[in-house]
């Protein structure tokens, strides 16, 4: 952390008039009153931050500091910075900083074709690359109007499913690894990485597969995916058993985290925030269950949700969705019906490899679709799906060529990170940490 | 949801109204137009009907959109367009808001007092498409520096480019 010397006035005892001018102001006639700490968000300007270095420090009349924390921070995964007003070692008023990893993902999607946008939306949240697929696949398919296959809508869910499990994996390492309990950071990465062997085998890549593709997936499954499942499924049970050791009956992880970062389900709902830090509110919401999409509705899963809203109901809701996404895969196991696994409409879909061999009109074809791409009737849709981190929306415009005239994508890290100064407010700068973790943002989609 | 009309097909009809405001469908999905005077009362009207959470407000800008603009009738397309997307938990709806803002005013009235989780989303669409939204507290730019000039997202913002260079094969291309 790097601290700065200077100091700034207290709220009473403003040094300069530009940090009066940064409280927030209170419009007449709003909600706001469902945001009873909305006192603690920090609007302040870089020149007006720059300016309070020159202010005169005052003993006479307490004084507040400005901090910097991150944006190479460890426990900032990746770079997001905070600013914190802090009296002491409390935390007043913070500002998350963000777009250190922003490089216009949604201008670069409009100059790719609907066939190459998911291998720029794969990059977005790189811990769940697969959800980005997802809906911008769905949003596609819904502007196209096509209904893909059920084997593929099947595969998709198993390995969206799987991908949770490793997206929730990350999270527990990462969570551990935030806390001190640094051995669970190795932990959580092995057991992430036996998850990710299984992705790389079916897609080629361990991320960013660019696997589930408009009209369906790249490919079928390999031969043995169902042992390797079942590898999967027997290997993590003892290992989350061992997580439970380490962490979640252990009297220093419970004092770390109950308690910490609490919000409150009427805050939460003002502020948007999606996934499974609502579900720790209370408030049982999850897009699987209450608009299924795939075949959701197929299937047997719990909602978890909280009671306090604290990070360790974020912590533990998250381990035991791992447990219920296995429960959902072992489903998937039973149910995966067998045909084709992407749409055999010569609209979107390239002829198979073979009749490229025996067919000029194949190769013609084949030629077209990936060098002009295929076009899209013109249109609007806004799809969301449930990604580990909250809804993940994708709006799709499209004036009828093969590329998106519009493709924005509705970030659940960007988002839910709106809750971090409410959550930190009037906390200990240690207890911060707790609470950056446990919204568990995923910067390259805050920043696209 | 019965009583709409399918927007591609009859735009000269009269549009059925929802909540004040015309009502179109979009592949299925509700889609409501308000104008720019009546964007912060008609989300004041779906706040008191219980519709949960603002989930996503972006703007498109149709500076280089060539098909026709499909809007009901009495909507004048203009430049931009921001969209906001709602939902309500208790019957799993959704809705899109959809205003028209012109190219030489681009402004809008916030919608922070009501439904405060679009504050970063506004303060990115300001900061893409240069639309200001009038009540936010804070309108400031979020991905981009503070002293970036330019909004990106804008169809007349250029797209960088960086020439590739092509080199000569090691030991002097020549076989």
């Amino acid at each position: 952390m790097t601290v700065t010397p200077e100091k700034i006035g207290s709220e009473e005892t403003s040094a300069t008039p530009t940090a009066r001018a940064t409280r927030t102001p209170d419009p007449e006639g709003g909600q706001l009153d469902r945001l009873p700490r909305r006192h603690a968000v920090l609007r302040m300007s870089e020149v007006q931050a720059a300016e309070l270095a020159d202010a005169p420090l005052d003993d006479e009349n307490e004084q507040t500091m400005l901090v910097n924390m991150g944006p190479s921070h460890p426990s900032t995964h990746g770079v997001l910075r905070l600013m914190l007003e802090m009296d002491g070692e409390i935390v007043r008023r913070s500002k998350p900083v963000i777009g250190y990893l922003h490089t216009g993902m949604e201008k670069t999607g409009e100059s790719l074709t609907f066939l190459q946008g998911g291998t720029n939306v794969t990059r977005m949240d790189y811990a769940a690359p697969l959800f980005n697929e997802l809906v911008f696949s769905l949003a596609t398919e819904k502007l196209l109007e096509v209904d893909i296959p059920p084997r593929a809508t099947w595969i998709r869910m198993l390995m969206c499913e799987i991908n949770r499990i490793a997206s929730h994996l990350l999270f527990m390492a990462t969570n551990g690894m935030d806390l001190g309990a640094v051995s669970m950071m190795i932990y959580g990465w092995r057991e992430r990485e036996q998850v990710l062997r299984f992705l790389e085998k079916v897609t080629g890549l361990r991320m960013n597969h660019n696997y589930i593709r408009p009209g369906g997936v790249a490919a079928d499954l390999p031969d043995g995916w169902r042992d390797d499942v079942l590898f999967l499924l027997d290997m993590l049970p003892p290992r989350l058993a061992e997580y439970d050791i380490l962490m979640s009956g252990q009297p220093i992880w419970r004092e770390r985290l109950q308690g910490v970062g609490v919000l409150a389900a009427e805050e939460a709902l003002a502020l948007s925030v999606t996934g499974p830090l609502l579900r720790s509110t209370g408030i049982a919401r999850d897009m699987r269950r209450d608009e299924p999409y795939l075949a959701y509705d197929d299937v047997d899963f719990d909602v978890l949700v909280g009671t306090r809203g604290d990070s360790y109901d974020c912590y533990a809701i998250r381990l035991n969705e791992i447990r219920e996404s296995m429960r959902i895969v072992r489903q998937i196991l039973d149910k995966m019906p067998s045909g084709d696994y992407r749409v055999q409409d010569t609209k979107v879909t390239p002829p198979p490899r073979a009749r490229i061999d025996e067919s000029m009109e194949a190769l013609i074809h084949h030629f077209k679709i990936f060098t002009e791409g295929f076009k899209v009737p013109e249109g609007e849709v806004y799809v969301a799906v449930e990604s580990p981190r909250g809804e993940l929306g994708c709006y799709l415009v499209s004036d009828g060529s093969p590329t998106p005239y519009r493709m924005h994508i509705r970030a659940p890290s960007l988002v839910n990170l709106q809750c971090l100064p409410h959550k930190m407010a009037d906390g200990l700068v240690a207890d911060a940490v707790a609470s950056i973790s446990s919204v568990d943002p995923i910067m390259g989609e805050v920043d696209r | 949801m019965t009583d709409a009309i399918d927007t591609d097909a009859q735009i000269d009809e009269e549009p059925p109204t929802r909540y004040g405001a015309p009502l179109t469908h979009s592949r299925g999905q509700q889609v409501l137009h308000p104008d720019r005077e009546t964007w912060r009362s008609t989300a004041e009207t779906l706040f008191a009907d219980n519709w949960t959470m603002i989930t996503d407000l972006t703007a498109v800008d149709f500076l280089t959109f060539e098909p026709a603009r499909q809007l009901p009738k009495g909507v004048t397309p203009e430049r931009y367009e921001v969209v906001a997307s709602f939902v309500r938990f208790d019957t799993g709806e959704r809705i899109r808001m959809r205003a028209q803002v012109p190219a030489d005013d681009p402004r809008i009235d916030s919608l922070y007092a009501i439904y405060p989780g679009c504050d970063y989303q506004e303060r990115e669409t300001f900061d893409m498409f240069g639309i200001v939204f009038e009540g936010h507290p804070d309108l400031s730019r979020i991905l981009m520096p503070e002293d970036w000039v330019g909004f990106p997202l804008r169809k007349d913002f250029a797209q960088g480019v960086i020439p590739v260079q092509f080199k000569a094969p090691q030991g002097g291309g020549q076989r």
